[in-house]
């Protein structure tokens, strides 16, 4: 192959010639700096290169080596606990190898080449095996087993295979595959823009319990689903996120920090090693993977990044994992995108977006889903994705908003309204949905109770009702309202402020179970049946209004997890409040 | 060096220089005009023997067939020594007091490095502004990125001025500067500022890079990134803590505009072009601390909302980069209330870790919360009275009006020169919640409610 070169820099865009040969999304080396760039367009010798790093000083005649690989991560053990950049590059090496700030130029393998791994085998020597069955296991955190997989296109009869400490270039396992002997190692590496293979898609039946309640009893997610979060600056997106990440049932968290604050990263990466997983009391990190490319690190890494998280996720889906990725925020990834566009001179869609916008997030989302992995065991993985959007002035006819509200099944859309009247999570019941009811139902009738699913309707209903009754109110007085109305007001500013909102910053409020949720409601919407009755038997208003036991449900949400029975009292005491009634 | 004669074209900023070779992106430039004049410019584009320049100081004068054009080798950088401190310099980086150049220690590029998100600290220490409605309701912590958003005529340059002179970290003697970065502003502002650092003495510790709003729009692009690349060595290699105020970011923004419509760039919305928010945000993110440097970087950066509107691409994008916002309110500048900073709207992301017991006092979160909240409904109360005639509201109603007008008159007022400590402010915040009853204060522990609310009551 002849050497490519220079002939044009534009920015993160670099043209080169004597490409003949190189293939789109091939990634390249740029000058004597080996910059790390990706071929995004071919013209006949000539092929447009996105740089991932910095390119002044960079011109016209320096040399491009082409790689002939497509732009790939490593998958392996030592992927749990670290943090990387856009191009899956340890930000920790980084930082020992060129101090505060990232220069560039450097090249670093994703996974440490020195660690010694205990590798278990699950399979003897003998064993008929093909592609994604496991070979056996490491322990690579208290939290975390990693599974080791037969790699891609291997099939065959395994020879050697032992027990011991490895370094993951070492080989663990030898097939035979094809008449081939295979020495297998214990990390492979995948092209980010492909999704991996599996055997079958399901549909999602099992929410994600993400312990905030307004997402999981009115907005719930599936493991295996997607939602959007868009909302302004300032309606707390990335707070929402963080809880997520912190809280949610995954086994496995990838959180995407894509192009957004650096002080806000900087927080997540050292509060996660500090906070305990709620259902295993570990650090959280031992089940977390970072990818940080903040506003003001390369763009053209920030346009790779979510697709590097999303490899990454599914290769621990593929152990039968359930894996929950977030990406905050999907806005600055288009943006990415649409900078790259404009510097290839191609014709704009909507806003200045490439026309191919709608389907690059299509593409993206359509990588989440409950699946039968690859492998003999038929075991089942499921990768759950939740992408930010910050619309500009938070206007959600942007057209990322729109294009992901057509792939994805649930919306919780924030409302600076709220927030700004500081009700957090500011997810407006109004605006947002979820698809997924039907999908859960079984799974809460099962684990939780019967009735949950209907709560949960009437709560809506309740709080479908509280917006018409205001809107009556404010247009002829609170006054025209009968008692049973007045009374729907009272319940709904019951479920918003006791239970939809929810404080991150508090030590127990932050956190919510199922079953506790369904409790809460449960309490609050039985308040509000025995005060209706006794409204339709004559009572007043305001002595239903005053009982005291609505001073008690302002402060269930800050009953503790390990004393849920504190809620049979309450049940008790609203059947008293029964008894009394009918006296 | 080679020197070309060969500019084929001039188009607003632009000049392409053709049969060129050996050039880099974003390599320097000097422009040689007719007379011996030398002007400045930075490669955009390298294609093939073309390369696309834009001159800082703009092309007016210049000539196709005359003009020479050199290529320098080396990016655009700041020479950096502690002697920059007390100087005051032009948008492009050269002495504008009358003094000599100073002799750099070191060249930096001035478009920096990204912070490595891993070597970052996160921002805890609490800054006193000596302003109430920013030091009790929206802190600022060192570190953080908190711009005021305003708007033409409101007196943002006042409250600027002001927070330069009273800013410090509360019971310590540190290494204390402010690089002020001036875009597009006026002969008179610029002069209202240095006369004001001056009175004040905090020209003593002060580097100032000022481009006024008649010389060209377009070295504006580099102003901002040379305050911060000489906050940057202030910083982390002196170990000073730096106050840097970019003043205003929306002409900032607007010479951005001029370059992309003069390269016929595909716009975004309202012209601005696609890439605003990462050139933004590689402004904004150079604030910060790191893990184990004495010093850090806080940034006010300053801009002018066109018809005050929040959703215009400018604020619109910087409030996505920034830890919150000050906004200044165009209503409390109408009744007299200066400054006239709307605490609604405005937010300090970073505050929760800023304040408390041992930083400012525990009762600040509460008690900033539970203002926020009074004010809240005492202007919804307004509203209301607004619509239906005051007679039309509850006691309670009547009650919060009253706060909020209270709030704002002596809560927020303050004089231009007042340097209010945040117990003063805090015990004001105490003062003015002793009008609303005890059972209303929902936001306050009890323990704080007897020890301010009460005691307090009783010893005064």
């Amino acid at each position: 192959m002849s050497q490519a070169k220079i002939v044009k820099v534009s920015g993160s865009l670099v043209v080169a010639e004597g490409c003949l040969g190189a293939r789109m999304y091939d990634t390249v080396r740029v000058s004597n700096e080996k910059l790390m760039g990706e071929i995004v367009e071919l013209k006949g010798d000539l092929a447009s290169i996105q740089v991932y790093e910095e390119t002044s000083g960079i011109g016209p005649g320096e040399e491009v080596y082409l790689t002939g690989e497509p732009l790939s991560v490593e998958l392996g053990p030592g992927l749990i606990g670290s943090i990387y950049d856009g191009i899956q590059r340890p930000l920790d090496i980084i930082r020992i190898k060129q101090g505060d700030f990232i220069k560039r130029g450097l090249e670093i393998p994703a996974l440490d080449r020195e660690k010694l791994w205990h590798f278990k085998p699950r399979l003897k020597p003998d064993s008929l095996v093909e592609e994604g069955d496991i070979l056996g296991e490491i322990e690579e955190t208290k939290l975390v087993v990693h599974k080791i997989l037969v790699p891609p296109k291997v099939k065959g009869k395994i020879l050697e295979i032992s027990e011991g400490d490895f370094k993951i270039e070492d080989t663990i396992a030898k097939i035979e595959s094809e008449g081939e002997i295979l020495e297998i190692k214990m990390f492979q590496r995948w092209p980010v823009r492909r999704e991996r293979s599996t055997k079958e898609k399901l549909p999602p039946t099992e929410p994600l319990t993400t312990g905030q309640r307004v997402i999981d009893t009115l907005f719930p997610i599936t493991k295996g689903g997607t939602a959007c979060i868009p909302g302004p600056f300032g309606s707390g997106k990335t707070v929402v996120m963080h809880e997520v990440a912190k809280w949610s049932d995954a086994q496995i968290i990838v959180y995407c920090a894509c192009g957004e604050r650096g002080n806000e990263t900087a927080d997540l990466l050292l509060t996660l090693p500090q906070l305990k997983d709620p259902y295993t009391g570990r650090p959280l990190m031992e089940r977390t993977v970072v990818i940080a490319n903040t506003s003001n690190m390369p763009v053209a890494a920030r346009e790779a990044s979510v697709y590097t998280a999303v490899t990454i996720a599914e290769y621990f889906r593929d152990m039968g994992y359930s894996v929950a990725l977030m990406a905050d925020s999907t806005s600055r990834w288009a943006e990415a995108l649409r900078e790259i566009s404009g510097r290839l001179e191609e014709m704009p869609g909507e806003e200045g977006y490439p026309a191919y916008l709608s389907t690059r997030i299509a593409e993206f989302y359509e990588r989440a889903g409950k699946v039968v992995c690859l492998g003999g065991d038929l075991r089942i993985g499921s990768l759950t994705v939740m992408g930010a959007v910050s619309p500009p002035g938070g206007d959600l006819s942007d057209p990322v908003v729109q294009a992901t509200l057509r792939v994805v099944k649930a919306f919780w859309g924030l409302d600076d309204r709220l927030a700004s009247s500081r009700h957090f999570p500011a997810i407006n019941w109004l605006l947002s949905y979820s698809l997924y009811h039907e999908n859960i139902r079984e799974f809460l009738a099962k684990n939780i109770s019967e009735e949950f699913t209907e709560l949960k309707q009437k709560a809506m209903k309740i709080l479908e009702l509280e917006a018409e009754l205001l809107e009556i109110a404010r247009l002829i007085g609170i006054e025209s309202l009968s008692s049973q109305e007045r009374l729907i007001l009272e319940t709904a500013k019951s479920i918003r402020e006791d239970f939809l909102h929810q404080n991150a910053f508090h030590e127990i409020d932050t956190y919510t179970s199922l079953k506790k949720q369904y409790l809460m409601l449960k309490v609050i919407l039985e308040l509000h049946q025995i005060s209706e009755e006794s409204l339709k038997k004559g009572r007043d208003l305001k002595e239903v209004l005053e009982l005291p036991i609505r001073e008690k449900i302002s402060k269930i949400k800050y009953i503790l997890e390990d004393r849920l029975d504190e809620f049979r009292d309450l049940e008790e005491e609203l059947k008293n409040e029964r008894v009394s009634d009918h006296l | 060096m080679k020197e070309y004669l060969t500019i084929s074209n001039i188009s607003g900023p632009l000049v392409i220089v053709e049969r060129v070779s050996d050039v880099k992106y974003a390599e320097l430039v000097e422009v040689e005009f007719l007379g011996g004049q030398i002007r400045r410019g930075k490669v955009l584009e390298v294609d093939r023997d073309k390369a696309l320049v834009q001159v800082f100081e703009g092309t007016q004068g210049l000539d196709i067939s005359a003009s020479k054009v050199r290529f320098l080798g080396r990016t655009q950088t700041l020479g950096v020594s502690e002697d920059l401190i007390g100087r005051i310099f032009d948008g492009k980086g050269f002495p504008r007091d009358g003094a000599p150049p100073i002799i750099p220690k070191e060249r930096l590029d001035i478009h920096g490095f990204p912070i490595n998100p891993q070597a970052r600290d996160y921002p805890s220490e609490f800054i006193q502004t000596g302003i109430s409605s920013i030091d009790g309701m929206n802190p600022l912590v060192r570190g953080q990125k908190l711009p005021l958003f305003s708007g033409s005529g409101l007196p943002h340059i006042k409250i600027t001025a002001q927070i330069v002179c009273q800013a410090k970290v509360l019971g310590k003697e540190e290494k204390f500067s402010v690089v002020f970065g001036a875009m597009g502003i006026t002969f008179e502002e610029a002069n209202f500022f240095i006369k004001d650092f001056k009175e004040t003495g905090a020209i003593e510790r002060l580097v100032a890079f000022i481009n006024l709003a008649d010389e060209p729009a377009i070295e504006r692009i580099s102003t901002p990134r040379l305050a911060l690349s000489c906050a940057e060595y202030l910083a982390f290699s002196l170990g000073m803590h730096v106050l840097v105020i970019l003043i205003d970011m929306s002409f900032y923004a607007e010479s951005l505009r001029e370059i992309s419509a003069a390269r016929k760039e595909v716009p975004g919305r309202r012209g601005y072009p696609g890439y605003l928010y990462t050139d933004l945000a590689t402004i904004y993110e150079r604030a910060g601390r790191i893990k184990g440097k004495a010093g850090s970087i806080t940034l006010i950066p300053v801009l002018t909302m066109p018809e005050d509107d929040k959703t215009h691409p400018v604020p619109d994008l910087t409030g996505y980069v920034t830890e919150g916002q000050i906004l200044i309110s165009r209503e409390l500048y109408r009744k007299g209330i200066y400054p006239p900073i709307d605490v609604l709207p405005s937010l300090s992301r970073l505050k929760d870790k800023g304040i408390g017991k041992n930083k400012t006092r525990e009762d600040h979160s509460d008690l900033l919360n539970q203002l926020y909240a009074c004010y809240a409904k005492g202007k919804e109360a307004k509203e209301l009275a607004v619509i239906l005639g005051e007679a039309a509201l509850s006691d309670l109603d009547k009650l919060y009006l009253k706060f909020a007008e209270r709030f704002e008159s002596e809560f927020v007022a303050q004089s231009e020169r007042e340097n209010r400590g945040i117990q003063k402010t805090l015990d004001i915040g105490w003062d003015l919640l002793r009008m609303i009853p005890e059972r209303e204060l929902k936001r306050v522990r009890e323990e704080f409610i007897k020890r301010y609310y009460h005691e307090a009551k009783d010893q005064s």
